[in-house]
């Protein structure tokens, strides 16, 4: 453990926590923007900056291991003031969107400015201005909105491993892009979505559909597959406009792309709510009672005509490790064949 | 009776192939000499053997092509030689004895050199780089032997430490202290990198030192790698230095050959070994992280410090970067010991320095002086003054990272505390100097312009706070300034001093607040009266002819790209005023002094 | 404009090559600038495939580094220096006036006729004889505007057999 002093407070913190790290654990606050705790520290919006007693110039605290004996200043007048020169830079290469922006109320950028209290900025002049827009199915790229925090970079290297995006060239012309400008094309998994601090990268089905202050949250558990991912339901009325997932569950706020953007299924007209048995060739609804008992009795009619083994059972990926369990149970117990298979098997 | 070439006397002319030696023809005046000879041994018995050696950088540029004719003891100079001139010497001198007086280096030339004091310049200019042997003859890699034979790295160390020398890259950190800390640093492999990726703009001591003596460079990165416990180094050049690194890899290969560089070196259990890798254009580079992430094979965005590269470097291993004038010192420490290093400079600058030294003076080229010596004296009797009747304005010291220093502190001593106080640095070394026609707004926007272009984009206030900066500075060179834009230029530079992650950012201000500091009527004087006092600032000139003087010649019509410009013949001409582009052509081309330029 | 076939040739010995050394995005690129001009993007989808790097990657190294090319240039080069020194000697005039003479709108363009590719350069190193023009990296001492035009007519004169312009 290693103690250190942040704004007079002495406090203790495990070795390799960083100065970011052990002032948030005790609740006190350092603005960040480019920072996430799953992804390798940056260093790049320099909000995060803080007085070290004995260093000569203030230095981020995200990328700064915390030492013992260490005296920290997380505010003081020299500090606010850099951070709003910082913000101020930051917005003036920003468009004055917020009016119309999907993130307007859920924005990082937009709170600290709040925060910060910056109305009128000291700074104007070029924009970057991007007339191109990513052809992609599912993910917004609004990059005039970008803030070159590279949390979206970090997420899709470090955490998806498929790097479908990169800083591209420099100093003022730096975007984030995919290879050659192309469209995206990627798994889709939105995590960059997830963790874009403002409204650069949003989902493209979000739009106009409204904004968070409206929502109503629901927590749930993605139905895709057995890994059971924590969903957050964003609803509107009686309608899911939205889904993400909290940090603080078992996925730690990750998902793929079918429980962020699969979602359309839950209100569509053709979705299946009850069993459908066929007759005479035309499908007609049925209780579950009539199709589980249909369905048993064919199956008893096969297994006493032909034998257990003209079965075969395939189980689904969209199933619980528990219920895939019941089901080979059910095959191999009860049917008595091993002719069992699950479609993610490969 | 012929004699054999063997009992000939020998003569050698040595010819300066630096970039500015290649440029002026060096190797075309070689091959003049050479051509002239053949031509002679046709007709005549020559009583002598002419033998041609080339050499690095002798420093002044501004005569090139310099030769050497060295015949037994007396060696004569020549300047300015073109490759027609070769024939008159071989004839005059080389067969006849009679040097050529018309091309023989005048006082200039010693004066150039008056106040000078080679070290490492020294077997720059007089052994030929492309040959292991000539550094061996001059005392080359007697450094790394004595300390392989006597000295335990922590000895070396100390030896260094008390040379006093601090890093020739800009920052001056004692390389001493630096080394000492690799030295100490937890890991079983090291690196050793040379940072020959010379960025500034108006500064070639290190393409200099690696084109004319390379040996010198691969001897003290042995001896680094020595002292820190490093195996491997790493030369990371720029790839806008060709020859440099043509050099480079020829002395690399001369010395595996030789049995300087690879396993067991010169009988002890060190093994050392270099790599060359070429920076591949940008300037942020230079910076160490930067440098490290591209050895990397990275983008070149720097890194936060802590922890450092000598603690986590290449490859997340300790790693020392030195510059390559401070390696290139080191073998000469060695040699001559700590106390007569020390001996030389001030009391916590020791050493020479090598300098740059361009712009509007007479003598160009490259200088090396002891540390203490007076900018003045730099400029005025090395360097000869300014061109022309032109005044000096002030000289620019560190790049885009250094300031400008003016006319009344020309006595500061070159030292990197003093030379901080002006709001320069002593920098890398070059050394640019301005005269009355060099409007300093400008020049404050040339290398905002530099940096702004060079800024990797990872920092907010790099990336977009010098971007905004320019835009202010442009915007008071074109006329467009605003009450209050001095103020906020201040404010802006400071903040983007302290909050930018590396030393890009962290100095890229520094041109701005220097000419704040010594020329603010100049900047006053855009944005208040809309006027250039430099004369320099196209958007706020108004040319127009002075009818009484112009003698209606049409040269100025003839030159006009606008076609601006209009009169009869042997009439005064007008200036269109909503056509002129103000591009200058007619105030340069008129011989009468009739255009008025305000 | 190479065959695919004759173009991967290249490239798998430039991953040879790569792979005895320590494995550097960089060097690739600059090995595949030296072999074929520029970098195309066949070369770029091709090494992704076979190293197993994203392409992200690499085009992020290649639009860092001012020295890497994703257009063929043309046969001739001409670099104005508009260092420290070459700027206050006048490298900006030069560079506007070879611009106009080869009529292209800005740094780093190629004429129609692929003859001459135009760029500003940051310092050369050659301050000493400012201003500095690089025709195909061969330095040439202490230019002017004027001298620069000359320059370049001689060139197209070269290049065409005519007096161009």
């Amino acid at each position: 453990m290693i103690k250190l002093m942040i704004d007079g407070k002495t406090l203790s913190v495990p070795d390799g926590t960083t100065v970011l790290d052990a002032a948030r654990r005790f609740h006190i606050n350092i603005p960040t923007l480019c920072h996430h705790p799953k992804l390798t520290p940056f260093g790049g919006c320099r909000l995060c900056l803080v007085e070290i007693k004995g260093i000569p110039r203030p230095v981020t605290s995200c990328t700064t291991p915390a030492a013992e004996g260490m005296e920290v200043t997380t505010t003081s007048p020299n500090l606010e003031s850099l951070r709003k020169t910082v913000l101020e830079l930051i917005l003036s290469d920003h468009p004055n969107d917020c009016m119309i922006c999907e993130r307007a109320g859920d924005c990082t950028l937009q709170e600290l400015a709040y925060f910060y209290g910056i109305r009128k900025n000291r700074f104007s002049g070029e924009r970057r201005t991007y007339s191109k827009r990513d052809g992609n199915p599912f993910i917004e790229r609004d990059m005039e909105k970008c803030i070159l925090c590279g949390r979206c970079v970090k997420v899709c290297d470090e955490v998806e491993g498929v790097a479908a995006i990169d800083f591209a060239y420099r100093g003022f012309k730096s975007k984030i892009c995919p290879p050659y400008e192309k469209d995206l094309n990627c798994e889709f998994c939105g995590q960059c979505v997830a963790v874009c601090p403002t409204g650069a990268l949003t989902g493209k089905a979000w739009k106009q559909r409204g904004r968070q202050k409206d929502v109503r949250e629901v927590d749930t558990t993605c139905a895709y597959c057995g890994c059971g991912c924590s969903l957050t339901l964003h609803v509107q009325g009686n309608e899911v406009i939205r889904v993400t997932s909290r940090e603080d569950t078992l996925n730690e706020g990750w998902l793929c792309v079918k429980g962020r953007f699969g979602y359309n299924f839950i209100n569509s007209p053709e979705r299946l709510k009850k069993p459908l048995i066929r007759k005479d060739g035309k499908l007609e609804e049925a209780s579950w009672e009539t199709a589980l008992d249909y369905v048993a009795g064919r199956l008893k009619d096969v297994r006493d005509k032909y034998g257990p083994n003209a079965i075969a059972g395939l189980s689904s990926a969209r199933c619980t490790n528990e219920e895939n369990y019941l089901f080979q149970k059910f095959i191999r117990g009860v049917i008595g064949t091993n002719n069992v298979d699950h479609c993610a098997r490969y | 009776m012929a004699q054999s070439d063997e009992t000939k006397k020998k003569v050698v002319v040595r010819v300066c192939i630096g970039t500015g030696g290649l440029a002026a023809g060096g190797k075309e005046v070689i091959e003049a000499f050479k051509k002239a000879i053949s031509d002679f041994c046709v007709d005549i018995e020559l009583d002598f053997t002419c033998h041609y050696q080339k050499v690095g950088c002798r420093g002044f540029c501004a005569r090139d092509v310099l030769v050497d004719v060295v015949d037994g003891d007396t060696s004569v100079t020549y300047q300015g030689i073109k490759p027609d001139i070769a024939k008159r010497i071989v004839q005059e001198h080389l067969i006849n004895g009679q040097p050529v007086k018309e091309w023989l280096i005048d006082d200039s030339y010693y004066s150039f050199h008056s106040k000078q004091m080679k070290v490492l310049l020294k077997d720059c200019g007089t052994i030929d780089p492309e040959d292991i042997q000539a550094y061996s003859k001059v005392g080359g890699y007697t450094g790394i032997r004595k300390i392989l034979s006597t000295m335990t790295p922590e000895d070396v160390i100390a030896e260094i430490k008390a040379s006093g020398i601090r890093g020739r890259g800009g920052a001056g950190f004692p390389t001493g202290v630096k080394w000492e800390a690799c030295r100490k640093a937890q890991g079983d492999v090291k690196y050793i990198v040379c940072n020959a990726d010379e960025g500034d703009p108006g500064a070639f001591m290190d393409r200099s030192i690696i084109e004319g003596n390379p040996h010198s460079v691969i001897e003290g990165m042995m001896i680094a790698a020595y002292a820190i416990g490093a195996g491997l180094g790493y030369v990371y050049i720029r790839a806008e230095y060709p020859a440099a690194v043509e050099r480079l890899k020829l002395a690399i290969a001369q010395a595996h050959e030789t049995g300087h560089l690879g396993k067991g070196l010169f009988g002890s259990d060190f093994s050392f070994d270099l790599r060359i890798k070429l920076g591949a254009g940008a300037f942020v580079c230079g910076e160490e992280t930067a440098l490290i992430a591209s050895i990397e094979g990275e983008r070149g965005m720097p890194r936060a410090k802590p922890p450092f590269p000598v603690h986590r470097g290449l490859w997340g291993r300790p790693t020392v970067i030195n510059n390559v004038e401070t390696l290139s010192n080191i073998p000469y420490i060695i040699r001559n010991g700590a106390s007569w290093y020390s001996s030389i400079g001030t009391d916590k600058s020791k050493g020479t320095k090598v300098f740059a030294l361009t712009g509007k003076i007479r003598n160009t080229g490259l200088i090396e002086v002891p540390m203490g010596i007076r900018l003045g004296e730099i400029i005025y009797d090395i360097g000869g003054g300014i061109i022309g009747d032109k005044k000096f304005k002030a000289v620019q010291l560190g790049g885009p990272s250094g300031g400008c220093i003016p006319d009344h502190l020309l006595d500061t001593p070159v030292t990197y505390e003093d030379i901080v106080r002006t709001g320069a640095i002593v920098g890398s070394g070059g050394m640019v100097v301005l005269d009355e026609t060099d409007c300093m707004v400008n020049i404050a926007k040339f290398f905002l312009e530099f940096t702004q272009a060079e800024s990797c984009g990872k920092c907010v206030p790099c990336r977009i706070g010098t971007k905004r900066l320019l835009e202010i500075l442009d915007r008071i060179t074109r006329g467009l300034g605003k009450e209050g834009d001095i103020e906020l230029l201040e404010a802006l530079c400071s903040d983007i001093k302290v909050a930018s992650l590396c030393g890009l950012g962290q100095t890229a201000p520094n041109p701005v607040l220097s000419t704040l500091k010594y020329f603010r009527h100049e900047y006053e004087a855009h944005i208040k009266d809309k006027k250039c006092p430099a004369k320099a600032c196209k958007d706020l000139l108004i040319y127009s002819i002075l009818e009484d003087i112009c003698k209606g010649c049409g040269v100025c019509k003839r030159a006009c790209p606008a076609g601006a410009i209009s009169g009869d013949k042997k009439k005064p001409h007008k200036i269109n005023a909503d056509l002129c582009i103000r591009c200058g052509a007619c105030f340069d081309v008129c011989k009468f002094n009739s255009v008025n330029r305000e | 404009m190479l065959e695919e076939k004759d173009m991967n040739d290249v490239l798998d010995r430039i991953i040879a090559k790569y792979r005895e050394d320590e494995g550097n995005v960089i060097f690739l690129l600059q090995e595949t600038q030296d072999a074929l001009g520029y970098i195309p993007e066949e070369a770029v989808a091709y090494f992704s495939k076979k190293l197993d790097i994203p392409s992200s990657r690499f085009y992020g190294v290649l639009t860092f580094y001012s020295q890497f090319h994703l257009k063929p240039r043309g046969k001739n080069i001409l670099s104005v220096c508009c260092g420290t020194a070459c700027h206050v000697k006048g490298g900006t005039k030069i560079a506007e006036r070879i611009q106009r003479d080869l009529g292209l709108a800005s740094d780093g363009e190629t004429t129609e006729d692929g003859k001459f590719t135009f760029e500003i350069v940051r310092c050369v190193g050659a301050c000493s004889i400012a201003p500095v023009v690089l025709v195909n990296n061969k330095a040439h001492a202490e230019m002017s505007a004027d001298s620069a035009s000359k320059l370049v007519t001689e060139l197209k004169k070269k290049e065409t057999g005519v007096g161009a312009k």
